[in-house]
């Protein structure tokens, strides 16, 4: 399991588990949940922000966001 | 007897429910392709049949009930209070077709609320290129609604849904999530505290409270002493309530909804490598600003100077064939060549608003704030920002109200206070004149020397709000928690449509607004230059001829006119202001030009048309008069020096009262505006100042 703010481009992954008092609850009703697949985009430079595909929607957010999200490679 | 019903439209961001409210009421409210574009509330009527009235809600765009900035939170105070007079008879959640999960989060919000609400599937033509297939059937009996299926863009769908409103009885509004599932006793509790309301409408109100702040509800029942979970507790339960309709939401679109991936295309993904890459992404943002500015000056010059003729072809049609008199003098002097200043400035606003329109709608605006939001962040500002401050070289009204869908109340201000340093297009007749007057023609590496001009003092402007974003986030000591989520929108071929009609609404609005103005103006500056006080106005040709008896008869009416001028009204007027304004290089005139420009900016270039018309009647265009125009030294008055100064006094000064009518309302204190209008005063003076001394 690692943070989000690490899966490298390309990647696909599986969100495990979300720090919820780190996250704002925006990110979670648009579909940051358990279970949810993600893919990263692209990333801007210094990694930040950061360009995800998550469950259908494709959303930015900072890397500082990014690192409360916890998600398991799949290969 | 005729019915009216309140019909709110709700739904995620982007998902067109304002191209929906411009269908069904036929107005013209902003449409653009990013998340945020409506930040108020609109209404408007449509009738649905002979006897029934539509008063549609027109509403910002939001994820969930639960909201998090100012602009979802008017949505929320409308749905939990009856007692408004908007308060809805029927909700209709606009949902898109191509992310109807994410949409329905709200749809079931909205249900449970007990409100009767009809889902609408939008972009319906995009169906087929995604290889989307639906069973509406089901899906209706599964949320226990009915469905519009339609597509705003090829108007399709819009009679059925007419028909389901008028049918909107039929709709059941038992909810469909028992929100008491997520935690059994403590809605057991909240129910014994308050037994007749509901109990799903109390637990918005607490969630509320917890995590935006209270929100107004005189008459909503008062539960703020029912606080027995920590914010984090209650956040908790709210993703629990979160996966709860996810998981209703996933079991019903199992049954409903299929996506053929072969036949979907993901060429956004492609498009996105490029367009927000680390490297290219910015080369190309920064050579579209430089296509804007450069095709702004040189598309426009033809179509200006041909402008520019007719007004003065105008001017002598009037004084050679109406009989001579005031109304004639008042006409060709005054009237026409203020409102020439205002025509001749059509063309560059028309590509300016051409190339935002286009900006906005395929949805590169929001690649913008992706690329952006790391950079402005150094500077205390969210990548949100970049909207307001791009959107502002339209018009800083709508820029400071956009900033609505900024989460952090600190980066908002901040955004408020420094918007007006963009370059908005009242600005842009301004610079257009004076570059055309003072900026030699000559070209480097291919860019024009006026093009660059232009380019860098919308620079400039986009630099200062910068640098003094950077000072306010180091000094102000506001506390608020940032935080950034923004969704990408689909690409879109934009609709020449919407695009011509966003070109025409706004030019049309900037002529007849600065065109009222100035026709005000101009009758009242003509009469002040066309009289005077005591004697040096009355004996001017006297005094002249005495002065000057050597000289030949058409120089001394030349110099009996500037003197006459010089003792009018106005030219009393503007003596007395001129010591202020000598050491950044004006004179008088210009003074006058700038006090009557607080009252709109791009009545500068019409003030000093009138002005000079009175002076001199033998004429010519508006850009030769000013090139023309000597200082008392026999020097040029609008040289490098002092045209240069000037437009950096308009870069940096807060010269509109609109703008600070606006920014008093969004920050609720008067304390921001006049501080703005203080502090920006005082740079423009002291740049324009350092300008002048240095470059002459
Ligand atoms: N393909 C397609 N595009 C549409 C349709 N309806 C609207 N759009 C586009 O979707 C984008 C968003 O439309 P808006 O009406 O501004 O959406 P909104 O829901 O009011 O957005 P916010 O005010 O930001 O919440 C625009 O670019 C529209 O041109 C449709 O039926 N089909
Ligand atoms: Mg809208």
């Amino acid at each position: 399991m690692i943070p989000l703010s690490q899966l490298k481009f390309g990647e696909n992954a599986c969100i495990e588990s979300t720090e919820i008092d780190k996250i704002p609850l925006k990110l979670i009703e648009m579909g940051c949940l358990p279970g949810n697949f993600v893919t990263i985009i692209q990333k801007a430079p210094f990694d930040d922000p950061l360009y995800l595909k998550v469950d259908e929607t494709h959303l930015a957010i900072r890397k500082e966001t990014a690192k409360f999200i916890f998600v398991k490679l799949i290969k | 007897m005729s019915k009216s019903l309140n019909i709110a439209l709700l739904g995620n961001p982007n998902t067109g429910k304002t191209s929906l409210f411009n269908s069904l009421t036929g107005l013209s409210q902003k449409v653009g392709n990013y998340p945020g574009v409506t930040v108020e509330k609109k209404e408007g009527v449509c009738k649905l049949d002979r006897t029934t009235e539509g008063y549609f809600i027109d509403l910002p765009g939001t994820y969930s009930i639960n909201s998090s900035s100012i602009d979802e939170s008017i949505v929320v105070e409308l749905l939990l209070n009856k007692n408004n007079k908007d308060y809805p008879d029927l909700a209709l959640v606009i949902a898109d077709v191509e992310n109807l999960k994410r949409n329905l989060l709200l749809f079931t919000q909205v249900k449970d609320l007990g409100i009767p609400t009809i889902l609408v599937i939008n972009m319906a033509d995009q169906m087929k290129r995604k290889g989307i297939s639906l069973d509406i059937p089901i899906l209706e009996q599964t949320l226990e609604t009915k469905i519009a299926l339609v597509s705003t863009r090829e108007n399709t769908g819009l009679d059925e849904l007419k028909k389901l409103i008028l049918d909107y009885g039929i709709i059941s509004n038992k909810p469909l999530i028992q929100i008491n599932s997520i935690d059994k006793k403590y809605f057991e509790n909240l129910e014994n505290a308050f037994p007749r309301q509901s109990i799903y409408k109390l637990w918005l109100i607490i969630t509320q409270d917890a995590n935006f702040g209270a929100i107004q509800r005189t008459l909503i029942s008062d539960i703020s002493k029912f606080q027995t979970k920590s914010k984090s507790e209650i956040k908790r339960l709210q993703q629990k309530e979160t996966i709860k309709r996810y998981q209703f939401i996933n079991g019903v679109l199992k049954k409903c909804f299929q996506i053929d991936k072969a036949s979907a295309t993901d060429f956004r993904s492609k498009l996105d490598r490029v367009l927000i890459h680390k490297f290219w992404g910015y080369l190309i943002f920064f050579s579209i600003l430089m296509i804007i500015f450069q095709s702004i000056f040189s598309w426009s010059e033809v179509p200006m100077d041909f402008i520019d003729n007719c007004f003065n072809y105008l001017s002598s049609v009037a004084s050679n064939n109406l009989p001579s008199g005031v109304f004639t003098d008042l006409l060709s002097e005054g009237i026409i060549p203020g409102l020439g200043g205002i025509v001749i400035f059509i063309p560059q606003i028309a590509f300016l608003f051409l190339f935002l329109s286009i900006l906005e709608e395929t949805g590169y605006m929001s690649r913008v704030v992706f690329l952006m939001d790391r950079g402005l962040r150094r500077f205390g500002l969210s990548g949100k920002s970049i909207i307001p401050l791009i959107s502002g070289t339209a018009c800083a009204i709508p820029a400071i109200m956009s900033t609505r869908n900024i989460e952090s109340w600190k980066e908002r201000l901040i955004t408020i206070l420094v918007t007006p340093f963009t370059t908005c297009s009242a600005r842009l007749p301004v610079y257009a004149i004076l570059i055309a007057v003072v900026i030699p023609d000559g070209y480097f590496l291919g860019f024009s020397y006026k093009g660059l001009m232009l380019m860098f003092l919308y620079l400039i402007g986009f630099l200062m709000a910068l640098g003094i974003a950077w000072i306010l986030t180091k000094t102000l000591s506001i506390h608020s928690k940032s935080y950034f989520v923004i969704e990408l929108p689909n690409y879109k071929i934009p609709l020449i449509k919407n695009v011509a009609l966003t070109v025409w609404e706004k030019t049309k609005s900037f002529v007849e607004g600065a065109g009222k103005i100035i026709l005000a103006i101009s009758i009242l500056l003509w009469i002040l230059a066309s009289y005077g006080p005591g004697e040096n106005f009355n004996q001017a040709e006297n005094i002249i001829q005495k002065k000057y008896p050597e000289l030949a008869e058409k120089e001394i009416e030349l110099k009996t006119n500037s003197f006459k001028l010089q003792n009018s009204y106005v030219g009393v007027l503007g003596r007395s202001i001129e010591p202020i304004i000598t050491p950044l290089g004006y004179d008088w005139k210009i003074g006058i030009a700038i006090i009557t420009s607080f009252a709109a900016r791009e009545v500068f270039v019409g003030t000093l048309a009138t002005i000079y018309s009175v002076q001199n009647d033998d004429n010519d265009t508006i850009k030769n008069k000013m090139a023309s125009e000597i200082r008392k030294d026999g020097k040029l008055l609008f040289n490098l020096a002092s045209g240069t100064s000037l437009m950096i006094f308009y870069a940096f000064a807060m010269q509109c009262m609109s703008t600070l009518a606006v920014v008093k309302k969004e920050t609720n204190s008067w304390k921001w505006p006049l501080g703005q209008l203080f502090f920006m005063t005082i740079l423009a003076y002291f740049i324009s100042f350092l300008t002048y001394q240095i470059l002459s």
